[in-house]
């Protein structure tokens, strides 16, 4: 079923999340979901509005702890790490409203996604200048390959907050590519932004994944999906309801019961 | 120029520096990390009677006296500060901005209480005296006294902001910034948010005591009035009229604000009866009001402002890389657009 671009890795998935829960007060958001993303896969999380991809992406990027479930990335249990230890087994994400540091240049906000830094000890700073000033030299050119990669070179020392809403996506991108994850999650990369950066976006994203990236993509904006995504897997009411190629799942009865029912427009 | 009006500038120079001291200590925390602590008061206050108790000499009627050199009497004031601000702010750091200022505000106002009220310890309402000054042995010349002290709080400073500026342009200081400007986004970098604070909170609290320490010194007195909360705006409003997240304008708002404030001291002396002076004395705050309303209106980043500092490694290149031709791109005109 799987589409020609996705290969799958020799080993385990990367991300496995099993009978997620997570309840707000009195609802749960999450209701018993599992999801796996394989090494190298590009995989889309589609649902109606209200039916919990949100929530179980924070899940996924430990930015919400669930109330029962497991996550396992890269072997390692994180079901009840916080966000930032993430990265270091390999997962990065983004935003749906792009988070940039809005003071801070366009080059420097990529250079924050830098991991290992000697330089981010205060003593390192003091007794190891050389080794600090070294890295960050690496660090510099490895940034500014990545501005080209997303077509920002040219605005590397304004401050983020002049870039417009598909330009903070791209640097988003940019900024988490600097930590070299193996997987991305990406939060609706098509909300808001307009139809020429989308297709960078989607030309960004799909060269990412041919070189090896794993990419989970939440979007609403199913031609994107279908573009981008070798298997879909479909959330209501907080669970899971099916999945397979997005040709057939766009025609299963279901899923449009699903997003008939779940769309209160 | 008459040798007692190079005495005074010499004098009022260096306790705008002992300001100084306390606005780069507060920069750090406000100016690079966003931590809203104002309990600035408090901290000094530490500093100061931690390294009066270290070095004034032995007195019966309190604790210690321990009569160690200066040099011991600050560095332990900056370490002491320091260790209670990283207790403190293990406590309170992940707590939301405004939280975190009233929590640091009832931090100050104990400290003040517990100055007041721990007699034994602290002297209560009358404080510590003796407290040995610096170069002590040149008072009998005026000049060289204040010349001397001024050179070495100017060290002091020039050293402070050496090291803080290379920590600024460091991945250390980009970390402390990225926290500032979005901490969901920073922690999905990687970055343990909590323990970045907390470092910046401590170190900022420990510079603040160096500056308690300093003035105290320099003055050869301390007593609990010295650490009200109006010492806490006044260093505020230096670091908002000089230029929060900006080292130098730390420094020059501390000089500039210590000016109107002494400045206005001595007019209001002259202008006004003695009877009445008490009263014009609150004219003072007001001035530092004005001063720090027409700053904010005119220039609200302060008067030097944040400099966006890319990487203290790579000046010479981004410079040349940004004279080059700058391609135009519809997306560019875009600025603030959401």
């Amino acid at each position: 079923m799987p589409k020609a671009g996705a290969q799958h890795g020799p080993t385990s998935p990367l991300i496995e999340a099993r009978g997620l829960v997570k309840q707000f007060g009195g609802l749960r958001a999450v209701d018993g979901m599992s999801i796996s993303l394989a090494r190298g896969e590009m995989l889309g999380l589609i649902g109606p509005n209200g039916a919990g991809k949100t929530t179980l992406f924070n899940l996924l990027a430990g930015s919400l702890k669930p109330t029962a479930g497991t996550i396992v990335v890269a072997g390692e249990d994180l079901s009840r790490r916080g966000p930032e230890r993430r990265i270091e087994r390999g997962v990065g994400r983004t935003f749906q409203i792009p988070k940039p540091f809005a003071e801070m240049t366009v080059l420097e906000n990529v250079l924050a996604g830098g991991q290992h830094q000697a330089g981010e000890s205060i003593w390192m700073n003091f007794l190891r200048p050389g080794r600090v000033a070294a890295e960050e030299r690496a660090a510099v050119e490895k940034a500014r390959s990545l501005l080209d990669f997303v077509t920002l070179s040219h605005l590397e020392g304004e401050p983020a907050r002049v870039l417009s809403g598909g330009q903070r996506k791209l640097l988003e991108l940019a900024r988490i590519l600097m930590a070299d994850p193996q997987a991305i999650l990406l939060d609706e990369p098509a909300a808001g932004v307009n139809p020429t950066l989308l297709e960078l976006i989607i030309d960004r994203v799909l060269d990412l994944n041919a070189r090896g990236k794993s990419i989970l993509l939440i979007e609403h904006n199913m031609e994107m999906v279908s573009r981008l995504c070798g298997r879909v897997v479909v959330m209501a009411a907080g669970r899971y309801l099916t999945e397979g190629a997005p040709a057939d799942v766009s025609r299963d009865p279901a899923v449009v019961d699903a997003y008939l029912g779940g769309v209160a427009a | 120029m008459s040798v007692e009006l190079v005495a005074y500038a010499a004098f009022f120079l260096t306790m705008a520096l002992t300001y100084a001291i306390m606005c780069l200590g507060l920069n750090v925390q406000w100016g690079q990390t966003g931590l809203f602590n104002v309990g600035v008061a408090g901290f000094v206050a530490i500093g100061a009677y931690v390294s009066a108790l270290l070095t004034t000499p032995d007195t019966p009627e309190r604790f210690g006296g321990f009569g160690m050199p200066i040099a011991v009497g600050w560095l332990g004031a900056a370490l002491a500060a320091g260790l209670v601000s990283f207790l403190i702010g293990a406590l309170t750091i992940r707590l939301r901005a405004d939280y975190l200022a009233i929590a640091t505000f009832g931090v100050a106002v104990a400290v003040q209480l517990v100055a007041l009220n721990l007699e034994p310890v602290t002297g209560g309402p009358f404080g510590i005296g003796f407290i040995p000054r610096p170069f002590a042995d040149l008072a009998g010349n005026p000049l060289a006294f204040s010349l001397a002290n001024l050179a070495l709080l100017a060290a002091v400073v020039v050293a402070l902001y050496l090291a803080l500026e290379r920590l600024v342009r460091s991945p250390w200081g980009r970390v402390l910034r990225a926290i500032r400007e979005d901490e969901a986004a920073a922690r999905a970098l990687g970055k343990n948010a909590t323990k970045f604070r907390l470092q910046a909170f401590a170190i900022g609290g420990g510079i603040m005591g160096l500056a308690g320490a300093a003035q105290a010194h320099f003055i050869g007195f301390i007593a609990p009035d010295n650490y009200v909360p109006m010492l806490t705006f006044q260093v505020w409003a230096m670091l908002i009229v000089g230029g929060s997240g900006n080292n130098r304008g730390a420094i020059l708002g501390a000089v500039l604000v210590w000016g109107i404030w002494a400045g206005s001291a001595g007019a209001f002396a002259a202008l006004f009866p003695p009877g009445e002076q008490a009263r014009a004395a609150a004219l003072q705050i007001v001035m530092i009001g004005v001063a720090l309303c027409a700053i904010l209106l005119l220039r609200p980043r302060g008067i030097l402002g944040e400099e966006r500092v890319v990487s203290r490694h790579l000046g010479r290149l981004s410079q040349l890389r940004r004279a080059g031709p700058q391609p135009t791109d519809k997306e560019t005109s875009r600025a603030g657009n959401p």
